[in-house]
């Protein structure tokens, strides 16, 4: 039987979302440390706002996009049917439990799958979102474990430019502002690198491309 | 709305215009080969025909074409100017009434030809009751700031744009009904003043005019803009209720304050640390970029051809 939920209610859903990202931000998409090619990536990024990934999910080109899924919390996108849908369906989120104390699956290890399985992945390596006046908050260690796991896959720093204005958090209506999400170079994990030197360099890196964004 | 005959000749002569420079932006291409001066040629070309093309689109659609037309632009030009403005979390209500309140009312003040509320509306109404959305939430840092900003991102995006349209409700004796040929006529002259600004600059350009402000504006390229933008002017006096004389001096008047208008935004953007406003319009930069000379001339347009030939 054909599967409309899955094959023409999730892509409409999807093309609306990017579309509704669009008119609201004109989002634009910097590609200066690398190209938008089909090669594996963990995209890890910023986090200021719920709306994140979808900015970083429409500058994508299409067949980009139909290969990368956002590591989202599941506490957040599980609790109402809506959020299940869009979450599982229509972004294809790679799901980690949050809390260690009620996890089943160790989230390093489903993010690996997903690499395993040929997708992408965008990740949020702050955690949570970061509503300080700090550029980046301290990177968790998921992104060092993840290196150490699929050392072969570019891990591309991505910033997200003014989102937080948009709508900043606790807010229900955003406010239209342009938008830019830059990629900038490309890093792996070194033989033998240590957590605290590779989560510095990364940290080092991304803070790098957003100060120079904003400047 | 029937558009009037006087409209069809003159998109003959636009397009005759775009082709003509389609035909030299691709000839120089072949003779020097890809540059950046001649892709950025090319880009801004190929913006025009979609800017006139709809344009003429709205036109066609008569007022209420034309009223959602420069709805749409003000929307995409206020999103631009308020990414730049001094904003923190506590404005988050007073941008959003600026974005869904103020600038659909006014358009629909605009479309109602209610003159006495749309020329006020803004300037009076929302520059007394925004500064109080804001104040509520109670955070002071920047607050003048913050709240004039605003103010002047509407005043330009909003309030000046929106009498582009506001023109197609004047009542002039014996122009009924061609009233879309004023805005023809404000748009062509000062956006072909541009053009010629940045020819003559081109051609001939040495001096330079305003190095701090603009550095590729010249004297050369100001004077043969202007000047010649407003011999084009005068001879659209046909579509115009201006003699040929009338029509030179309101083409002077409009393009004077389009270059003037072109260096004050130029100094915003030289504040804010941007070159370009925005990105859409591939070649030209954002709307503001291509906008800030038909927004500078059009309410002061719009009110001397009211005083001196509208009936009410």
């Amino acid at each position: 039987m054909f599967d409309y939920k899955k094959h023409l209610l999730a892509p409409l859903t999807g093309s609306a979302i990017t579309l509704f990202a669009r008119l609201v931000t004109a989002v634009r998409g910097v590609w200066e440390g690398c190209e938008p090619v089909a090669r594996q990536r963990v995209y890890f990024a910023n986090h200021g706002s719920n709306g994140d990934f979808v900015l970083v999910w429409t500058v994508l080109p299409p067949a980009l996009r139909a290969q990368t899924r956002p590591v989202a919390g599941s506490d957040y996108w599980l609790n109402t049917p809506l959020k299940a849908f869009v979450g599982r369906d229509v972004f294809r989120a790679v799901l980690i439990d949050r809390n260690p104390e009620t996890r089943t699956l160790d989230p390093v290890g489903q993010m690996a799958e997903a690499l395993q399985q040929g997708d992408s992945l965008i990740l949020f390596p702050e955690g949570t979102r970061n509503t300080g006046d700090d550029l980046l908050l301290p990177f968790k260690p998921g992104l060092f474990h993840l290196a150490q796991k699929c050392p072969d896959v570019d891990l591309v720093p991505t910033w997200i430019d003014n989102l937080t204005s948009v709508m900043p958090k606790g807010e229900v209506i955003p406010v239209p502002l342009l938008c830019s999400v830059t990629f900038g170079e490309p890093l792996r994990i070194r033989d033998g690198e240590e957590k605290l030197e590779f989560i510095t360099r990364a940290e080092d890196a991304l803070r790098a491309l957003g100060q120079e964004v904003q400047s | 709305m029937n558009t009037p005959a006087e409209f069809s000749t003159l998109m003959i002569g636009v397009f005759a215009i775009l082709i003509t420079a389609t035909v030299i932006a691709r000839l120089i291409k072949a003779r020097t080969g890809t540059t950046e001066l001649v892709e950025n040629l090319i880009a801004r070309i190929n913006a025009w025909w979609g800017m006139v093309a709809l344009l003429a689109i709205s036109m066609v659609a008569g007022k209420t074409g034309v009223v959602i037309l420069f709805a749409l632009i003000s929307f995409a030009a206020l999103r631009e100017f308020l990414t730049l403005t001094t904003k923190r979390r506590a404005d988050h209500y007073a941008l959003l009434v600026s974005f869904f309140i103020v600038l659909p009312l006014q358009y629909i003040l605009i479309w109602t030809n209610w003159y006495g509320m749309y020329s006020i509306f803004i300037p009076v109404y929302v520059f007394l009751l925004l500064p109080i959305v804001a104040v509520l939430r109670g955070d002071t840092e920047n607050f003048l700031v913050r709240i004039a900003e605003t103010q002047w991102g509407l005043m330009i995006c909003v309030f000046a744009a929106s009498h582009v349209p506001a023109l197609i409700m004047l009542e002039i004796p014996g122009f009924e009904g061609k009233n879309v040929l004023l805005i023809a006529f404000l748009v062509v002259t000062v956006q072909i003043s541009d053009v010629l600004q940045y020819v003559w600059g081109k051609l001939l350009g040495k001096r330079k005019i305003a190095p701090k402000l603009s550095p590729s504006k010249t004297w050369e390229g100001f004077l043969g803009g202007v000047l010649s933008a407003s011999l084009i002017g005068a001879g659209l006096w046909w579509m115009t209720p201006f003699t040929p004389l009338q029509a030179f001096t309101l083409a002077l008047m409009c393009t004077l304050l389009g270059f003037f208008g072109g260096l004050v935004m130029s100094a915003i953007k030289r504040d804010k640390g941007v070159k370009d406003w925005g990105h859409l319009i591939a070649g030209h930069g954002g709307f503001v970029d291509r906008l800030d000379s038909v927004v500078f001339s059009a309410p002061i347009f719009f009110h001397v051809v009211r005083y001196f030939w509208s009936a009410v």
